[in-house]
């Protein structure tokens, strides 16, 4: 099959096939970008929290005066261990996908915040919440007894902590981190440990890069360390576990109020939490279905159109000898040539609205695979567009071509 | 003429469905996506406090220390109590409140409802006639009460519903965290939407449900709800307990009536920096920022990124949409050629086409316009069931109603205009000669 005849024939309608190629231009770009978007989402989405989230709950109450911390903890923590089916009730201040405890500056020295590493999550744990919360530990050594300081502040003064790997990796990349120090303005840390994975509270407001910059500190319970407790029970059980820590809040310290929205499992938590994000999945996967669509009855429209238009050529074209293969292919390989002057306009256009939209969102580079990926699902899509009209165009009789109509 | 013309497209459509039903679908589908995105990207970009909205400045002053001093950097976005106060106490505006926001557990005098926790704000006395804040019953506070610590409170319609049945409680008793205050006023509804006085408590759909005079609540140490940023002594100063000097935690607001009022404000803002640093608080030469409400939410952005981003979204599908349309117009028009061929050889002038062809265009407008509308509606409501702040806000006003039909015919127009133009360049006697 010869190309150039086919490109002769589209010089005579270039109004038409410019405007196929801009549409596949245009759903090119989107297209790509759309697509991005998803699996940058759906990335944010699968975050590693780190911790055992099934057999997580978190319970938190407030209302009482700062002076009553310790008693509070101590009525708390007994009367929460007598509950059936109860693992373990430990002190924390934030779970991941929970209400933000602890975010603060973290540096390299003393004092300044001129030699900044970022703002990190302190998660802060009183003792047995690191073993209720699962993490791993890959470096270093897990907390001892005397490990646990008092915090009057938001965090212990003086502390030895644990740091999760991506922290460790962005502050001291390619060295060990153990034994390193660095200060929250003047309260100073050393790490002794690193774990596999910890996610913040929120992980989404912080980008992509910084969802697990968290420094987890052992704490003991008492001065800001108190009012939202770890509970850990068997997954199955969990659910009844809860339900009947929040009743006994009541009968166990009256007189302090239970935060109905602290107060759920960490799984029911993070679906809150990515919630919106589901959403915006969803919807960009409407609009990639939806431009698919549109795109693909547009061009069996045009096709259909100039079928119709060519009825009396096609038939000459088979009564001088064109098999009906030959009026196939003619169509398929008109419609690939369309579609591939659009897929070259669209990887300008596609690179384009990304740059354009990393001026606006905190979004990394659109990877070049995406460009091929886009490139065949368009190619695709036009063939199986182009079909239905090319065998009608197939079908056309040669008789045709002896009628005057 | 009218009239023929739209016959003529009545039948050219009727006579093609399947394309007539495509081009149709796809104006409403782009229109519809394009007008639910914008109606919430238009309510959420919205005016609080609309004709009041551009007297009301929010002044901002640098007390911090000079370390992390950057060029050209931002003030804090609050204030210290200590600034506060001496801003409120210079009463250099119109009209000027401090405040900041509370969580505090209430109780009416009767104890037979538990305690409940509710939002509150907590304030000085200008808040109410300077936001315009409508009273159901009874008014605010006034400077004197606030001095004098008085234990008044406001409360708004819905608490006063729940405690006293929506009846007149303007002197009845309220209990907040075991502290009986006198009841001086009921709001009516009222929920300035973005809730822009105070950002750091969210910025949609929030609404205090008591409000308390600053310094009493202050006195009474209720509990605090909000941001607070510290540096030197008092960083990490988190806790129950108000945040120390070295802590930006409240809001001020001031009403500014003329442009020779903002301007001598900024300059006050500026002298008083130069004199709180001639007395040593302040350590940073002055740098102070005077911005209005709706220059203030645009520098806080507080429409969500995920919104724009929608939006832009949207369009770019309504643009493929319209590129669809026009190349169906085309292969339309052009199978029509005959037909125009005849009326042209019949004396009908290019012009006159061309005017017949924008009528069959514009009838697909329409149509696509008013299904787009119901797309949209569809997709307000998608909108509402989302369990975002905003989602309850998002509802078509008129204006956007007309907004939708002007885009959906406009732009089906602007889409008819070309390949209508393309129809009548064929030449008459080549479409006559071929039959």
């Amino acid at each position: 099959m010869q190309i150039r005849p086919i490109l002769a024939a589209l010089r005579r309608h270039r109004l038409a096939t410019l405007l196929i190629a801009m549409e596949i231009a245009l759903a090119c770009a989107v297209l790509c970008n759309a697509c991005f978007l998803v699996v940058q989402r759906w990335k944010l989405i699968q975050i590693n929290s780190g911790v055992d989230e099934s057999a997580l709950a978190v319970l938190t109450v407030n209302g009482f005066d700062p002076s009553q911390a310790a008693d509070l903890n101590a009525r708390m923590l007994t009367g929460l261990r007598t509950i059936p089916g109860m693992q373990s009730v430990t002190l924390i201040n934030q779970v991941p996908f929970g209400t933000q405890a602890g975010a603060a500056g973290i540096s390299h020295d003393p004092g300044s915040f001129k030699n900044t590493i970022g703002v990190v999550d302190f998660v802060l744990g009183g003792p047995g919440t690191y073993q209720a919360l699962g993490l791993k530990l890959v470096e270093g050594r897990l907390p001892q007894a005397d490990d646990y300081r008092p915090a009057t502040n938001f965090a212990p003064p003086d502390a030895q902590v644990l740091v999760s790997r991506a922290l460790a990796d962005h502050a001291w990349p390619g060295e060990s981190p153990l034994g390193k120090d660095f200060w929250c303005d003047k309260l100073h840390f050393r790490v002794m440990g690193v774990v596999d994975h910890l996610a913040r509270a929120h992980p989404h407001d912080w980008g992509t890069q910084a969802t697990e910059w968290t420094v987890f500190t052992p704490t003991l319970p008492g001065g800001s360390l108190a009012g939202t407790y770890l509970l850990r029970a068997d997954p199955h059980d969990l659910p009844r576990v809860l339900h009947n820590a929040r009743d006994a809040v009541a009968k166990i310290a009256p007189d302090v109020v239970l935060d109905q929205e602290n107060s759920q499992t960490v799984s029911d938590l993070r679906t809150t939490y990515f919630e919106s994000d589901r959403i915006m999945i969803n919807l960009l996967l409407g609009v990639i279905v939806t431009l698919l669509g549109v795109t693909a009855l547009g061009i069996v429209g045009l096709a259909s159109f100039w079928v119709q238009q060519r009825r009396r050529q096609i038939g000459i074209r088979r009564a001088i000898g064109a098999t009906r293969g030959d009026i196939l292919r003619y169509f398929q390989i008109e419609n690939f040539l369309i579609v591939s002057g659009g897929i070259v306009l669209g990887m300008a256009l596609a690179f384009g609205l990304n740059l354009l939209l990393m001026q606006h969102y905190e979004l990394p580079r659109l990877p070049v695979h995406y460009l091929p990926i886009g490139a065949l699902t368009l190619w695709g899509l036009g063939q199986l567009a182009v079909l239905g009209p090319a065998l009608r165009a197939a079908a056309v009789p040669p008789v045709v071509a002896t009628r005057s109509v | 003429m009218f009239g023929y013309y739209l016959d003529l497209a009545l039948r050219s459509l009727r006579r093609n469905k399947a394309l007539t039903v495509l081009m149709v679908l796809a104006i409403a589908l782009g229109i519809g996506a394009s007008m639910t995105t914008l109606t919430v990207l238009h309510v959420l970009s919205g005016d609080p406090l609309p004709g009041r909205s551009d007297t009301l400045y929010y002044p901002q002053i640098d007390p911090r220390d000079d370390s992390g001093q950057m060029p050209g950097e931002e003030p804090p976005e609050q204030v210290t109590l200590i600034d506060g106060l001496n801003l409120l106490h210079a009463k250099r505006a119109d009209r000027q409140a401090l405040m900041t926001g509370g969580y505090v557990p209430v109780q009416s005098d009767s104890a037979v409802v538990d305690p409940f926790y509710v939002e509150a704000r907590f304030t000085t006395a200008d808040f109410f006639p300077m936001f315009g804040a409508p009273f159901r019953y009874g008014r605010g506070w006034n400077a004197f009460d606030d001095e004098t610590r008085a234990r008044d409170v406001v409360i708004n319609g819905e608490l006063n519903g729940r405690l006293f049945g929506g009846a007149d409680s303007v002197g009845r008793t309220l209990r907040i965290a075991d502290t009986r205050f006198r009841i001086v006023g009921v709001l009516d509804d009222w929920a300035p939407n973005p809730h822009f006085y105070d950002l750091n408590t969210g910025s949609f759909g929030r609404t205090e449900q008591v409000f308390v005079p600053l310094q009493t609540a202050m006195g009474l140490k209720l509990e605090r709800h909000g941001s607070n940023d510290c540096w030197g002594k008092g960083a990490g100063g988190v806790g129950r307990i108000y945040p120390g000097e070295s802590c930006v935690w409240l809001q001020f607001w001031v009403q500014l009536d003329s442009a020779a009022k903002v301007a001598a404000y900024e300059q006050f803002l500026v002298h008083y920096s130069q004199e709180q640093k001639a007395l040593g608080r302040f350590v940073r030469p002055p740098n102070v920022r005077l911005r209005n409400v709706m220059q203030w939410l645009a520098h806080e952005k507080v429409v969500p990124d995920d919104v724009r981003l929608q939006t832009g979204l949207a369009f770019g599908f309504l643009l493929v949409c319209l590129v669809n349309t026009i190349g169906l117009m085309l292969a339309k028009f052009m199978r029509r050629a005959a037909d125009l061929g005849v009326r042209r050889a019949l004396g009908a002038s290019k012009r006159s086409l061309f005017a017949q062809l924008l009528v069959e265009s514009g009838v697909v407008g329409i149509v696509g316009g008013v299904g787009g509308l119901l797309l949209a509606g569809l997709g307000l409501w998608a909108v509402r069931q989302r369990p975002s702040s905003y989602a309850a806000l998002a509802h078509l006003d008129g204006s956007m109603l007309l907004v939708t039909f002007a885009l959906a015919l406009g732009s089906t127009l602007v889409a008819g205009m070309l390949p209508a133009w393309r129809a009548c360049q064929v030449p008459p006697a080549l479409q006559l000669k071929s039959n």
